[in-house]
Protein backbone atom coordinates (compact mmCIF):
# COMPACT_ATOMS: atom_id res chain seq x y z
CA UNK A 1 0.00 0.00 0.00
CA UNK A 2 1.30 3.61 -0.83
CA UNK A 3 2.60 5.66 1.58
CA UNK A 4 1.03 9.23 1.60
CA UNK A 5 3.29 11.89 2.37
CA UNK A 6 2.18 12.20 5.88
CA UNK A 7 3.99 8.63 6.09
CA UNK A 8 0.83 6.95 6.30
CA UNK A 9 -1.57 4.92 4.36
CA UNK A 10 -4.94 6.53 2.95
CA UNK A 11 -6.68 4.07 5.56
CA UNK A 12 -4.60 5.57 8.27
CA UNK A 13 -5.73 9.02 7.22
CA UNK A 14 -9.30 8.12 6.47
CA UNK A 15 -10.02 6.28 9.88
CA UNK A 16 -8.14 9.52 11.79
CA UNK A 17 -10.29 12.30 10.07
CA UNK A 18 -13.46 9.75 9.75
CA UNK A 19 -13.33 7.92 12.80
CA UNK A 20 -16.08 5.41 13.09
CA UNK A 21 -17.73 3.71 16.18
CA UNK A 22 -16.88 6.63 18.69
CA UNK A 23 -18.28 7.45 22.31
CA UNK A 24 -19.04 5.32 25.11
CA UNK A 25 -21.91 2.56 24.87
CA UNK A 26 -24.51 2.71 27.79
CA UNK A 27 -25.21 -0.72 27.35
CA UNK A 28 -21.55 -2.64 27.14
CA UNK A 29 -20.68 -5.55 28.68
CA UNK A 30 -16.97 -5.97 28.06
CA UNK A 31 -14.84 -2.74 27.96
CA UNK A 32 -11.29 -2.00 29.12
CA UNK A 33 -9.20 1.04 29.35
CA UNK A 34 -6.03 0.73 28.38
CA UNK A 35 -2.54 3.46 28.84
CA UNK A 36 0.82 2.88 26.80
CA UNK A 37 2.80 3.83 29.66
CA UNK A 38 5.94 5.11 27.41
CA UNK A 39 3.79 7.97 25.47
CA UNK A 40 0.68 8.44 27.41
CA UNK A 41 -1.74 7.19 24.88
CA UNK A 42 -5.46 5.93 26.62
CA UNK A 43 -7.37 3.52 24.75
CA UNK A 44 -10.89 3.08 26.15
CA UNK A 45 -12.53 0.01 24.25
CA UNK A 46 -16.61 -0.83 24.73
CA UNK A 47 -18.28 -4.29 23.33
CA UNK A 48 -21.54 -5.32 23.86
CA UNK A 49 -21.71 -8.77 23.17
CA UNK A 50 -25.07 -10.76 22.90
CA UNK A 51 -24.63 -14.91 22.38
CA UNK A 52 -21.25 -14.81 21.74
CA UNK A 53 -21.55 -12.18 19.37
CA UNK A 54 -19.69 -8.48 19.50
CA UNK A 55 -23.02 -6.95 18.64
CA UNK A 56 -22.09 -2.80 19.15
CA UNK A 57 -18.47 -1.34 20.00
CA UNK A 58 -17.81 2.11 21.14
CA UNK A 59 -14.39 3.96 21.75
CA UNK A 60 -12.57 6.94 22.85
CA UNK A 61 -8.71 7.33 22.72
CA UNK A 62 -6.16 9.97 23.56
CA UNK A 63 -3.12 9.42 21.65
CA UNK A 64 -1.70 10.23 18.39
CA UNK A 65 -3.20 10.27 14.63
CA UNK A 66 -1.91 6.32 14.26
CA UNK A 67 -3.49 5.25 18.11
CA UNK A 68 -6.83 7.22 16.55
CA UNK A 69 -7.13 5.72 13.93
CA UNK A 70 -6.02 1.76 15.03
CA UNK A 71 -8.63 2.06 17.66
CA UNK A 72 -11.36 3.04 14.77
CA UNK A 73 -10.02 0.46 12.44
CA UNK A 74 -10.29 -2.60 15.35
CA UNK A 75 -14.00 -1.55 16.14
CA UNK A 76 -14.59 -1.53 12.88
CA UNK A 77 -12.63 -5.42 12.16
CA UNK A 78 -15.00 -6.94 15.53
CA UNK A 79 -17.88 -5.89 14.95
CA UNK A 80 -20.41 -8.32 13.82
CA UNK A 81 -18.01 -10.54 14.98
CA UNK A 82 -18.29 -13.57 17.10
CA UNK A 83 -15.87 -13.87 19.80
CA UNK A 84 -14.18 -17.13 17.85
CA UNK A 85 -13.71 -14.46 14.95
CA UNK A 86 -11.89 -12.25 16.85
CA UNK A 87 -9.34 -14.30 18.73
CA UNK A 88 -7.01 -13.84 16.36
CA UNK A 89 -6.53 -10.41 16.22
CA UNK A 90 -2.62 -9.43 16.38
CA UNK A 91 -1.00 -5.85 16.20
CA UNK A 92 0.30 -7.39 13.06
CA UNK A 93 -3.19 -8.45 11.55
CA UNK A 94 -4.23 -4.49 12.71
CA UNK A 95 -1.29 -3.26 11.18
CA UNK A 96 -1.88 -4.85 8.11
CA UNK A 97 -5.06 -3.93 8.07
CA UNK A 98 -4.51 -0.03 7.72
CA UNK A 99 -2.07 -0.39 4.96
CA UNK A 100 1.25 -0.65 7.67
CA UNK A 101 2.43 2.08 9.89
CA UNK A 102 5.96 4.22 10.14
CA UNK A 103 7.99 1.38 12.83
CA UNK A 104 8.10 3.83 15.48
CA UNK A 105 3.86 4.29 15.47
CA UNK A 106 3.37 0.13 15.52
CA UNK A 107 2.50 0.93 18.98
CA UNK A 108 -0.60 2.09 18.20
CA UNK A 109 -1.59 -1.07 17.10
CA UNK A 110 -0.66 -3.08 19.84
CA UNK A 111 -2.27 -0.96 22.39
CA UNK A 112 -5.79 -1.35 19.98
CA UNK A 113 -5.08 -5.31 20.42
CA UNK A 114 -4.42 -5.09 24.00
CA UNK A 115 -7.36 -3.19 24.66
CA UNK A 116 -9.26 -5.83 23.24
CA UNK A 117 -7.82 -9.05 24.91
CA UNK A 118 -8.51 -7.02 28.16
CA UNK A 119 -11.27 -6.29 27.47
CA UNK A 120 -12.54 -10.15 26.35
CA UNK A 121 -10.46 -11.33 29.23
CA UNK A 122 -12.61 -9.41 31.89
CA UNK A 123 -16.12 -10.79 29.60
CA UNK A 124 -14.54 -14.22 30.05
CA UNK A 125 -13.79 -13.76 33.85
CA UNK A 126 -17.32 -12.62 34.49
CA UNK A 127 -19.58 -14.59 31.81
CA UNK A 128 -17.34 -17.53 32.73
CA UNK B 1 -6.24 24.61 0.20
CA UNK B 2 -4.63 27.42 2.10
CA UNK B 3 -1.70 26.69 3.40
CA UNK B 4 -0.38 28.43 6.75
CA UNK B 5 3.43 28.40 7.85
CA UNK B 6 3.67 28.68 11.46
CA UNK B 7 7.21 26.89 12.71
CA UNK B 8 9.21 29.40 12.22
CA UNK B 9 11.36 27.75 15.12
CA UNK B 10 12.04 24.63 13.04
CA UNK B 11 13.03 26.75 9.91
CA UNK B 12 11.96 29.99 8.30
CA UNK B 13 11.58 30.78 4.68
CA UNK B 14 14.45 31.86 2.64
CA UNK B 15 14.14 35.80 2.49
CA UNK B 16 13.92 36.94 -1.15
CA UNK B 17 16.35 39.48 -1.01
CA UNK B 18 18.74 36.95 0.51
CA UNK B 19 18.41 34.80 -2.44
CA UNK B 20 18.94 37.45 -4.91
CA UNK B 21 22.08 38.16 -2.95
CA UNK B 22 23.26 34.92 -3.06
CA UNK B 23 22.39 34.25 -7.18
CA UNK B 24 25.46 35.70 -8.55
CA UNK B 25 28.04 33.93 -6.15
CA UNK B 26 26.44 30.51 -7.85
CA UNK B 27 26.44 32.19 -11.77
CA UNK B 28 29.67 34.98 -12.23
CA UNK B 29 31.47 35.24 -8.73
CA UNK B 30 32.19 31.25 -8.44
CA UNK B 31 35.84 31.72 -7.49
CA UNK B 32 37.77 30.06 -4.47
CA UNK B 33 38.01 32.32 -1.93
CA UNK B 34 41.32 31.14 -1.03
CA UNK B 35 42.68 31.85 -4.78
CA UNK B 36 45.10 34.82 -5.02
CA UNK B 37 43.44 35.40 -8.55
CA UNK B 38 40.68 37.90 -9.57
CA UNK B 39 37.85 35.38 -8.88
CA UNK B 40 38.97 34.04 -5.98
CA UNK B 41 39.75 38.08 -4.53
CA UNK B 42 35.96 38.78 -5.77
CA UNK B 43 34.44 35.79 -3.42
CA UNK B 44 36.87 36.88 -0.69
CA UNK B 45 35.58 40.46 -0.73
CA UNK B 46 31.93 39.09 -0.84
CA UNK B 47 32.85 36.65 2.18
CA UNK B 48 34.45 39.63 4.48
CA UNK B 49 31.51 41.90 3.67
CA UNK B 50 28.72 39.04 4.68
CA UNK B 51 31.36 38.59 7.85
CA UNK B 52 30.88 42.61 9.03
CA UNK B 53 27.02 42.08 8.59
CA UNK B 54 26.68 39.16 10.48
CA UNK B 55 28.99 40.77 13.41
CA UNK B 56 26.75 44.14 13.04
CA UNK B 57 23.32 41.97 13.97
CA UNK B 58 24.89 40.65 17.54
CA UNK B 59 26.98 43.56 18.37
CA UNK B 60 30.63 42.20 17.49
CA UNK B 61 32.88 44.71 17.70
CA UNK B 62 35.54 43.17 14.72
CA UNK B 63 34.14 41.09 12.70
CA UNK B 64 37.71 39.23 12.53
CA UNK B 65 35.45 36.87 15.48
CA UNK B 66 33.17 35.63 13.25
CA UNK B 67 33.95 32.22 11.86
CA UNK B 68 31.15 30.75 9.15
CA UNK B 69 30.34 27.18 9.65
CA UNK B 70 28.07 24.56 8.16
CA UNK B 71 25.29 25.17 10.34
CA UNK B 72 24.43 26.11 13.71
CA UNK B 73 24.44 23.25 15.33
CA UNK B 74 28.60 23.16 14.07
CA UNK B 75 28.95 26.36 15.55
CA UNK B 76 27.82 25.24 18.82
CA UNK B 77 29.68 21.74 18.24
CA UNK B 78 32.73 24.35 17.77
CA UNK B 79 32.28 26.74 21.18
CA UNK B 80 31.76 24.18 23.10
CA UNK B 81 34.32 21.47 22.17
CA UNK B 82 36.26 23.93 20.73
CA UNK B 83 36.97 25.12 24.29
CA UNK B 84 36.40 22.26 25.94
CA UNK B 85 39.57 21.02 24.26
CA UNK B 86 41.83 23.68 23.32
CA UNK B 87 42.09 24.62 27.18
CA UNK B 88 41.64 21.13 28.83
CA UNK B 89 44.45 21.89 31.19
CA UNK B 90 42.45 25.07 32.69
CA UNK B 91 40.02 22.67 33.81
CA UNK B 92 37.35 19.79 33.19
CA UNK B 93 33.97 20.97 34.43
CA UNK B 94 31.53 22.72 32.41
CA UNK B 95 28.35 24.09 33.04
CA UNK B 96 25.15 23.74 31.01
CA UNK B 97 21.03 23.17 31.73
CA UNK B 98 18.69 21.07 31.37
CA UNK B 99 16.88 23.06 28.96
CA UNK B 100 19.49 23.07 26.12
CA UNK B 101 18.96 22.02 22.41
CA UNK B 102 20.29 18.46 21.33
CA UNK B 103 23.30 20.55 19.66
CA UNK B 104 24.84 21.40 23.06
CA UNK B 105 23.19 18.78 25.13
CA UNK B 106 24.54 15.79 22.82
CA UNK B 107 27.68 17.73 22.54
CA UNK B 108 28.30 18.11 26.30
CA UNK B 109 27.40 14.29 26.90
CA UNK B 110 29.98 13.49 23.92
CA UNK B 111 32.50 15.16 26.21
CA UNK B 112 31.22 13.46 29.59
CA UNK B 113 31.82 10.23 27.94
CA UNK B 114 35.66 11.60 27.40
CA UNK B 115 36.27 12.48 30.94
CA UNK B 116 34.65 15.80 31.27
CA UNK B 117 32.51 16.52 34.32
CA UNK B 118 29.12 18.14 33.20
CA UNK B 119 26.88 20.45 35.74
CA UNK B 120 23.06 20.41 34.01
CA UNK B 121 21.17 23.31 36.14
CA UNK B 122 18.11 22.60 36.88
CA UNK B 123 15.26 25.94 35.83
CA UNK B 124 12.28 27.36 37.25
CA UNK B 125 8.85 26.39 36.11
CA UNK B 126 9.23 28.77 33.21
CA UNK B 127 12.75 27.47 32.03
CA UNK B 128 15.38 30.26 33.71
CA UNK B 129 18.38 29.36 35.25
CA UNK B 130 18.97 30.96 38.62
CA UNK B 131 21.97 33.04 38.99
CA UNK B 132 23.05 31.92 42.43
CA UNK B 133 21.84 28.24 41.18
CA UNK B 134 24.49 28.86 38.78
CA UNK B 135 26.86 30.50 41.58
CA UNK B 136 26.74 27.22 43.78
CA UNK B 137 27.57 25.13 40.81
CA UNK B 138 30.88 26.54 39.74
CA UNK B 139 34.24 24.95 40.91
CA UNK B 140 37.70 25.68 40.80
CA UNK B 141 37.93 23.64 37.70
CA UNK B 142 35.18 24.95 35.70
CA UNK B 143 36.14 25.92 32.07
CA UNK B 144 32.77 27.25 30.74
CA UNK B 145 29.38 28.16 30.97
CA UNK B 146 27.44 26.84 28.04
CA UNK B 147 23.95 27.96 27.65
CA UNK B 148 20.77 28.71 25.27
CA UNK B 149 19.76 32.01 25.11
CA UNK B 150 16.12 31.56 24.29
CA UNK B 151 14.01 28.11 24.03
CA UNK B 152 12.68 27.09 20.83
CA UNK B 153 9.82 24.96 22.46
CA UNK B 154 8.57 27.71 24.69
CA UNK B 155 10.60 30.87 23.86
CA UNK B 156 11.57 31.52 27.65
CA UNK B 157 14.70 34.31 27.58
CA UNK B 158 17.40 33.14 30.01
CA UNK B 159 18.23 36.12 32.98
CA UNK B 160 21.31 36.54 30.76
CA UNK B 161 23.35 39.22 32.07
CA UNK B 162 22.75 38.31 35.07
CA UNK B 163 24.15 34.76 34.53
CA UNK B 164 27.39 36.22 32.14
CA UNK B 165 27.93 38.49 35.33
CA UNK B 166 28.40 35.01 37.67
CA UNK B 167 30.30 33.48 35.55
CA UNK B 168 32.42 36.39 34.67
CA UNK B 169 33.05 37.18 38.26
CA UNK B 170 34.54 33.71 38.37
CA UNK B 171 36.76 34.04 35.42
CA UNK B 172 34.71 31.48 33.46
CA UNK B 173 33.61 31.83 29.80
CA UNK B 174 30.30 31.93 28.50
CA UNK B 175 28.81 30.20 25.35
CA UNK B 176 25.17 31.15 24.40
CA UNK B 177 23.57 28.72 21.71
CA UNK B 178 21.30 31.93 19.99
CA UNK B 179 19.98 29.89 17.63
CA UNK B 180 16.44 30.52 18.02
CA UNK B 181 17.42 34.59 19.35
CA UNK B 182 19.56 36.42 16.20
CA UNK B 183 17.65 38.29 14.00
CA UNK B 184 14.38 38.23 16.50
CA UNK B 185 15.45 39.92 19.91
CA UNK B 186 18.25 42.65 20.16
CA UNK B 187 21.87 41.19 21.50
CA UNK B 188 25.17 42.77 21.24
CA UNK B 189 27.95 40.75 22.51
CA UNK B 190 29.72 43.70 23.74
CA UNK B 191 27.22 45.07 25.73
CA UNK B 192 26.95 41.55 27.61
CA UNK B 193 30.53 40.68 27.34
CA UNK B 194 29.54 37.29 25.96
CA UNK B 195 32.59 35.18 24.69
CA UNK B 196 30.97 32.58 22.37
CA UNK B 197 27.55 33.41 20.37
CA UNK B 198 26.58 30.40 18.24
CA UNK B 199 23.68 31.53 15.70
CA UNK B 200 21.88 30.25 12.11
CA UNK B 201 20.69 31.34 9.28
CA UNK B 202 17.67 29.86 8.52
CA UNK B 203 15.60 30.64 11.28
CA UNK B 204 15.36 33.85 10.26
CA UNK B 205 15.47 34.26 6.72
CA UNK B 206 18.76 32.76 5.94
CA UNK B 207 19.49 29.99 4.07
CA UNK B 208 19.97 26.37 5.53
CA UNK B 209 23.90 25.46 5.30
CA UNK B 210 25.13 29.18 7.21
CA UNK B 211 25.63 29.50 11.19
CA UNK B 212 28.46 31.44 12.35
CA UNK B 213 30.14 31.62 15.43
CA UNK B 214 31.48 34.62 17.79
CA UNK B 215 34.44 33.96 19.34
CA UNK B 216 36.04 36.93 21.50
CA UNK B 217 39.30 37.45 20.02
CA UNK B 218 41.35 36.65 23.70
CA UNK B 219 39.67 33.34 23.51
CA UNK B 220 40.58 32.71 20.00
CA UNK B 221 43.99 31.47 19.97
CA UNK B 222 43.30 28.68 22.72
CA UNK B 223 40.09 27.84 20.30
CA UNK B 224 40.41 23.82 19.08
CA UNK B 225 39.42 23.53 15.35
CA UNK B 226 36.57 20.91 14.94
CA UNK B 227 37.29 20.02 11.17
CA UNK B 228 40.81 19.77 10.30
CA UNK B 229 41.68 20.32 6.67
CA UNK B 230 42.84 23.92 5.64
CA UNK B 231 43.39 27.77 6.09
CA UNK B 232 40.24 28.61 6.16
CA UNK B 233 38.40 30.99 8.75
CA UNK B 234 41.46 31.49 10.18
CA UNK B 235 42.37 27.80 10.66
CA UNK B 236 39.12 27.07 13.40
CA UNK B 237 37.12 25.67 10.22
CA UNK B 238 38.17 24.34 7.32
CA UNK B 239 36.47 23.60 4.38
CA UNK B 240 36.23 25.69 0.90
CA UNK B 241 33.67 28.75 1.41
CA UNK B 242 30.18 28.22 0.58
CA UNK B 243 30.51 31.74 -0.65
CA UNK B 244 26.52 31.97 -1.71
CA UNK B 245 25.12 30.95 1.26
CA UNK B 246 27.59 32.88 3.48
CA UNK B 247 26.72 35.81 1.31
CA UNK B 248 22.76 34.83 1.83
CA UNK B 249 23.07 35.00 5.47
CA UNK B 250 25.21 38.21 5.63
CA UNK B 251 22.25 39.64 3.36
CA UNK B 252 19.58 38.19 5.84
CA UNK B 253 21.47 40.00 8.76
CA UNK B 254 21.31 43.06 7.42
CA UNK B 255 18.11 42.79 6.53
CA UNK B 256 16.84 41.38 9.87
CA UNK B 257 18.41 43.97 11.85
CA UNK B 258 17.31 46.55 10.14
CA UNK B 259 13.88 45.40 10.14
CA UNK B 260 14.48 44.32 14.35
CA UNK B 261 12.06 46.72 16.60
CA UNK B 262 9.52 47.16 14.06
CA UNK B 263 8.91 43.11 13.37
CA UNK B 264 9.60 42.53 17.35
CA UNK B 265 6.13 44.52 17.91
CA UNK B 266 4.58 43.07 14.56
CA UNK B 267 5.35 39.84 15.73
CA UNK B 268 4.53 40.28 19.25
CA UNK B 269 1.24 41.65 17.96
CA UNK B 270 0.58 38.56 16.34
CA UNK B 271 1.61 35.92 19.11
CA UNK B 272 -0.75 37.88 21.55
CA UNK B 273 -3.80 38.24 19.29
CA UNK B 274 -3.49 34.39 18.86
CA UNK B 275 -3.25 33.59 22.85
CA UNK B 276 -6.23 36.09 23.86
CA UNK B 277 -8.54 34.89 20.92
CA UNK B 278 -7.10 31.33 21.73
CA UNK B 279 -8.35 31.38 24.82
CA UNK B 280 -11.21 33.32 24.28
CA UNK B 281 -12.79 31.13 22.00
CA UNK B 282 -11.36 27.55 23.05
CA UNK B 283 -12.31 26.24 27.15
CA UNK B 284 -9.30 24.29 29.39
CA UNK B 285 -6.00 26.15 27.17
CA UNK B 286 -2.78 26.65 28.73
CA UNK B 287 -0.11 28.82 27.77
CA UNK B 288 3.27 27.50 28.46
CA UNK B 289 6.34 30.49 29.48
CA UNK B 290 3.54 33.34 29.10
CA UNK B 291 4.70 35.48 32.47
CA UNK B 292 8.35 35.75 31.14
CA UNK B 293 10.46 37.42 28.99
CA UNK B 294 10.30 35.52 25.96
CA UNK B 295 10.74 35.59 22.29
CA UNK B 296 8.47 37.65 20.64
CA UNK B 297 6.94 34.94 18.05
CA UNK B 298 6.68 32.01 20.11
CA UNK B 299 3.61 30.40 21.86
CA UNK B 300 3.54 27.59 23.37
CA UNK B 301 -0.48 26.37 23.93
CA UNK B 302 -1.41 23.32 25.69
CA UNK B 303 -5.13 22.11 24.83
CA UNK B 304 -6.46 19.79 28.06
CA UNK B 305 -7.30 16.21 26.60
CA UNK B 306 -5.87 16.67 23.37
CA UNK B 307 -2.65 14.69 22.23
CA UNK B 308 -0.44 17.98 21.06
CA UNK B 309 1.25 15.31 18.12
CA UNK B 310 -2.30 14.41 17.12
CA UNK B 311 -3.48 17.99 16.94
CA UNK B 312 -0.12 18.89 14.55
CA UNK B 313 -1.54 16.16 12.27
CA UNK B 314 -4.77 17.22 12.17
CA UNK B 315 -3.66 20.70 11.58
CA UNK B 316 -1.49 19.57 9.04
CA UNK B 317 -4.44 18.01 6.92
CA UNK B 318 -5.98 21.33 7.28
CA UNK B 319 -3.18 23.34 6.09
CA UNK B 320 -1.89 25.06 8.92
CA UNK B 321 1.88 23.68 9.81
CA UNK B 322 2.70 23.75 13.58
CA UNK B 323 4.74 21.18 15.37
CA UNK B 324 4.60 19.50 18.93
CA UNK B 325 7.79 18.84 21.34
CA UNK B 326 6.23 15.95 22.61
CA UNK B 327 5.62 13.26 19.81
CA UNK B 328 5.53 9.32 20.24
CA UNK B 329 8.32 9.15 17.59
CA UNK B 330 10.21 12.47 18.41
CA UNK B 331 13.80 11.69 19.99
CA UNK B 332 13.01 13.71 22.73
CA UNK B 333 10.20 11.21 23.56
CA UNK B 334 7.24 12.07 25.93
CA UNK B 335 6.70 14.32 27.74
CA UNK B 336 9.22 16.30 26.14
CA UNK B 337 12.48 16.67 28.23
CA UNK B 338 12.02 20.64 28.39
CA UNK B 339 9.10 20.78 29.49
CA UNK B 340 9.54 18.28 32.03
CA UNK B 341 13.06 20.34 33.81
CA UNK B 342 10.39 23.37 33.73
CA UNK B 343 8.16 20.82 35.92
CA UNK B 344 5.04 21.18 33.39
CA UNK B 345 2.77 18.11 34.08
CA UNK B 346 2.63 15.76 31.83
CA UNK B 347 -0.81 16.26 30.94
CA UNK B 348 -0.15 19.88 29.73
CA UNK B 349 2.99 19.31 28.14
CA UNK B 350 1.11 15.80 26.17
CA UNK B 351 -1.52 18.73 24.74
CA UNK B 352 1.54 21.38 23.86
CA UNK B 353 1.40 22.69 20.40
CA UNK B 354 4.25 25.47 19.49
CA UNK B 355 3.22 28.16 16.99
CA UNK B 356 6.52 30.19 15.87
CA UNK B 357 6.62 33.29 13.52
CA UNK B 358 8.54 35.25 11.44
CA UNK B 359 8.88 37.48 8.86
CA UNK B 360 6.38 36.25 6.25
CA UNK B 361 3.34 35.30 8.96
CA UNK B 362 0.58 37.64 8.74
CA UNK B 363 -2.76 38.05 10.28
CA UNK B 364 -4.19 36.85 7.62
CA UNK B 365 -2.80 33.39 9.13
CA UNK B 366 -3.72 34.28 12.50
CA UNK B 367 -7.44 34.47 11.49
CA UNK B 368 -7.21 31.07 9.04
CA UNK B 369 -5.92 29.60 12.43
CA UNK B 370 -8.41 30.64 14.73
CA UNK B 371 -10.67 29.92 11.75
CA UNK B 372 -9.44 26.13 12.19
CA UNK B 373 -8.50 25.64 15.56
CA UNK B 374 -11.30 25.39 17.44
CA UNK B 375 -13.13 23.00 15.70
CA UNK B 376 -10.48 21.00 15.49
CA UNK B 377 -9.54 20.83 18.96
CA UNK B 378 -13.67 20.18 19.61
CA UNK B 379 -13.36 16.98 17.18
CA UNK B 380 -10.47 15.56 19.37
CA UNK B 381 -11.77 16.05 22.46
CA UNK B 382 -14.92 14.24 21.31
CA UNK B 383 -12.89 11.44 20.64
CA UNK B 384 -10.64 11.30 24.12
CA UNK B 385 -11.76 9.79 26.88
CA UNK B 386 -9.90 12.47 29.52
CA UNK B 387 -12.16 14.68 31.15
Amino acid sequence: MAITGSGYSPIVIDHFQNPRNVGELSDANAQASVTNPVCGDVLQLMLKITDGRIVEVGFKTFGCEAAIAASSLLTEMVKGKTLLDVQDITPEVITTALGGLPKVKLHASALAEEALKEALERYGASHG
Amino acid sequence: MRRVYLDYNATAPLLPEALAAAVPYYTSVWGNASSIHRQGREARVAIEDARAQVAHLIGAADPLDIVFTGSGTEAVNLAIRGYADGNRACGQHIITTRVEHPAALDTCRALEQRGFDLTYLPVDGLGRVDPEVLASSIRPQTSLLTLIHSHHEVGTLQPLAALVEVAHGRGIPVHVDAVQAVGRVSIDVEALGIDLLSLSGHKFGGPKGAGALYIRHNLGATMQAVIHGGHQERERRAGTEDVPSIVALGKACALMGDRLTDEYKRLSVLRDRLEIETFSRIPDVHTLGKSADRLPNTTNLSFAGVKGEALVFNLDLLGIAVSTGASCSSRQGVPSQVLEAMGVPREVSEGSVRFSFGWGSTDEDIEHVLDVLPATVERLRKLSPLP
